[in-house]
């Protein structure tokens, strides 16, 4: 135990120089506009700030660790949680959900970004059928949530069809795009596969915005028509024909039923996202998925073949991001290749790895302190992003697999143990 | 039942098999030994479609399966325990064995599991646990009943004994023979341990070099002096021979 002091010392000392040789470029030297043209100048005291802060951090961090551990030693540890706990979590967290909107503190700024987390979550629970389960790692995944959003905003700008039909068209277009993808990529894995998969994303983000005639370029799509509940509207003044949705049930107007309305609409959307992950994945397919996932050469010598199992992962993963991006552009009524950018299948990636990879709760909690978190602080403006970051920082030191790593079996023989 | 005739194989432009004759008939064990680096592995992966053949066929049953891709040769009734186990590590034994019985009919599934599970007790008490937490023995137990579970008629067994301790080697190898005799399954069987194996044995083919060096019945081979030197008595001498 005596000697474990100065490795301690070394290594926030090691972290600090590194911090430092980062701060350097990014922190230490700043381009100032004087009267002789540009010229640069030092700012020596905020990279011994940053080194600063990391010695001490590190140090905190590992003189913590090393509490935890003693401490553990004493403890006993505890057994996992039983199975009904998981199940009962997911309940309440539905439920939970459900009555959000009606309790007191809910105002309409709560739902809206109740609704942001949702569209994240559901975004989540798709990649995860890609990453989580069958194993592929996939950077491109915006690209099908803006083929889902450009399809509803397309189609029901041209042909004047309402959000119901456009909803399953979207996500049956982005499904294609998934097949598309898939096929060239189908031999690829690991780093080779988050290239193509990167670069993919980065097609159909330029496509969009230089597509000018089809998609309106950087300019996107705006006046995107708002969905309808069986044809109750929800404007202050309801289109011809057409009954507004407060004057049905005897309301008074109010455009908080409209931010209402699309948090129950991704609330269900998102809900039958994870109901149909949780059936597939007891289903041969869904089980092929995750034995592809762990290995590709017993798969095939099983008799699986795995050109079907992958092709069939990203199609539908790629169609619940279709479902999510129209419902995205129903919400906004206004769209642009802006909103689909790399930052976007970075989250939506992150989310699914710090939840733990292939954990429906798991990813849950991921968005809620991914997205949920940095809206709550939107007020601290640009210590936002920092937020963001210490979040991540801190799920990764304390849980290095994801917030919840462990699966449960997806069959079980009753009785017999 | 499995005829391989003239077979050449290998990885890119290296040829590691070159000219490969076997016969399996039905009911046989055949055992293929051979030292490291032989091409047994190569051999079996062959058969099963991945890497390719370059040249020569592969018959299963009276057809050409030479050009089928892998999964497709699993389903005529060719199970493959590859080398290395390769069991699904974050899934349970019970989904292991379910994995298995991916290409039989749902109905089979209680009674095939019920069968494997009289053949490896152990996997029975653990049905629940994660693969990867099996000691070795236990996964090549796993590795073993899930390649039965596809209801094979030859089932191809890449070094089941490879690092388990002599009691579960003996263990490992009786089943085999149980395999054989009581359900009828065909069993080529590639091994290091060449003492069990060529016991077990109806027939046995000597790989040197991706050739078949000597062939034989397992009893003449175990009784054979130049394999005795090499793969029996401890492999003394086995490098300087570069025949064997
Ligand atoms: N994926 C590969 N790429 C290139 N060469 C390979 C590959 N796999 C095997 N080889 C080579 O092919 C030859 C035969 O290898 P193989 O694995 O078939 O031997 P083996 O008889 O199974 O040996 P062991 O008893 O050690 O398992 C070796 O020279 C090996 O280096
Ligand atoms: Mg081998």
């Amino acid at each position: 135990m005596e000697d474990s002091s100065p490795p301690l010392i070394r290594s926030a000392a090691l972290a600090a120089l590194l911090a430092a040789l980062l701060a350097l470029p990014l922190l230490g030297v700043r381009l100032v506009d004087s009267a002789n043209g540009l010229s640069l100048s030092g700012r020596p005291e905020l990279v011994a700030w940053a080194a600063g802060g990391v010695f001490c951090g590190r140090l905190i961090i590992d003189l913590f660790r090393r509490w935890i551990r003693d401490f553990s030693i004493r403890l006993p540890v505890p057994p996992p949680p039983p199975e009904w706990t998981r199940f009962g979590v997911g309940w309440a967290l539905a439920l939970f959900a459900l009555v959000l909107p009606f309790l007191p503190f809910a105002d309409r700024n709560l739902v809206d970004k109740a609704t942001m987390v949702l569209i994240y979550i559901m975004l989540g629970w798709g990649l995860n059928i890609v990453v989580g389960l069958a194993g592929l790692l996939d950077l491109g995944f915006v690209a099908f949530y803006a083929v889902g959003a450009y399809s509803y905003a397309l189609l029901s700008m041209t042909f004047g069809l309402s959000f119901w039909v456009c909803l399953p068209l979207a996500g049956l277009f982005a499904a294609a795009f998934g097949l598309a993808l898939g096929f060239p990529v189908l031999r690829l894995r690991g780093d080779y596969l988050a290239i193509v998969t990167l670069g993919f994303g980065e097609i159909i983000r330029i496509v969009l915005q230089n597509w000018q005639d089809l998609t309106g370029g950087p300019i996107g799509i705006s006046g995107i028509e708002r969905p309808s509940l069986f044809g109750l509207s929800f404007k202050a003044v309801p289109p011809e024909g057409q009954t507004g949705f407060a004057e049905f049930f005897g309301l008074n107007y109010s455009a908080d039923h409209r931010v209402i309305f699309l948090y129950f609409l991704i609330l269900a959307l998102a809900l039958a996202t994870n109901l149909f992950t949780l059936r597939i994945r007891r289903l041969p397919v869904g089980r092929a998925w995750e034995a592809l996932r762990e290995d590709e050469i017993a798969c095939r010598s099983l008799g699986i073949n795995p050109t079907t199992i992958k092709l069939s992962a990203f199609a539908l993963g790629a169609m619940f991001a279709g479902f999510a991006g129209s419902f995205f552009a129903t919400r906004q009524g206004f769209i642009s290749p802006e909103s689909f950018t790399f930052i976007e299948s970075a989250m939506i990636l992150a989310i699914v790895v710090l939840g733990g990879m292939g954990s429906q709760i798991g990813i849950v909690l991921a968005a809620l302190l991914l997205v949920g978190l940095p809206e709550w602080f939107r007020d601290l403006q640009m210590y936002r992003m920092l937020a963001f970051g210490a979040a991540m920082v801190l799920i990764m030191l304390w849980k290095p697999s994801g917030l919840l790593s462990s699966r449960s079996p997806t069959i079980r023989l009753g009785g017999r143990a | 039942m499995l005829r391989v005739e003239g077979l050449h194989s290998g990885y890119g432009r290296i040829e590691a098999l070159h000219g490969i004759d076997i016969d399996v008939r039905e009911g046989e064990i055949v055992t293929l030994v051979g030292a490291n680096g032989a091409g047994k592995t190569t051999l079996l992966m062959t058969i099963c479609g991945n890497p390719r053949a370059s040249a020569g066929r592969v018959i299963l049953a009276g057809e050409d399966i030479t050009a089928l891709p892998t999964h497709q040769i699993a389903r005529r009734g060719l199970a493959h325990s590859p080398e290395g186990r390769r069991i699904f590590p974050r899934m349970s034994v019970l989904e292991n064995l379910r994995m298995g019985a991916s290409i039989v009919d749902d109905r089979h599934f209680k009674d095939d599991l019920d069968r494997v599970l009289e053949l490896f007790p152990r996997l029975g008490e653990r049905l629940e646990q994660r693969g990867g937490t099996l000691s070795g023995g236990e996964q090549q137990m796993l590795a073993i009943g899930r390649a039965l579970m596809s209801r094979p008629r030859l089932l191809l067994l890449d070094e089941p004994s490879l690092g388990l301790a002599p009691l579960v080697v003996r263990q490992i190898f009786d089943i085999i023979s149980t395999i054989n005799r009581e359900q009828g399954v065909t069993v080529l069987l590639v091994e290091q341990n060449a003492f069990h194996a060529l016991s077990l044995a109806h027939r046995a083919h000597v790989m040197v070099t991706g050739r078949i060096a000597l062939s034989g019945s397992g009893a003449e081979l175990l009784n054979n002096p130049e394999i005795r030197a090499h793969y029996l008595d401890g492999g003394a001498g086995g490098a300087e021979d570069p025949n064997l």
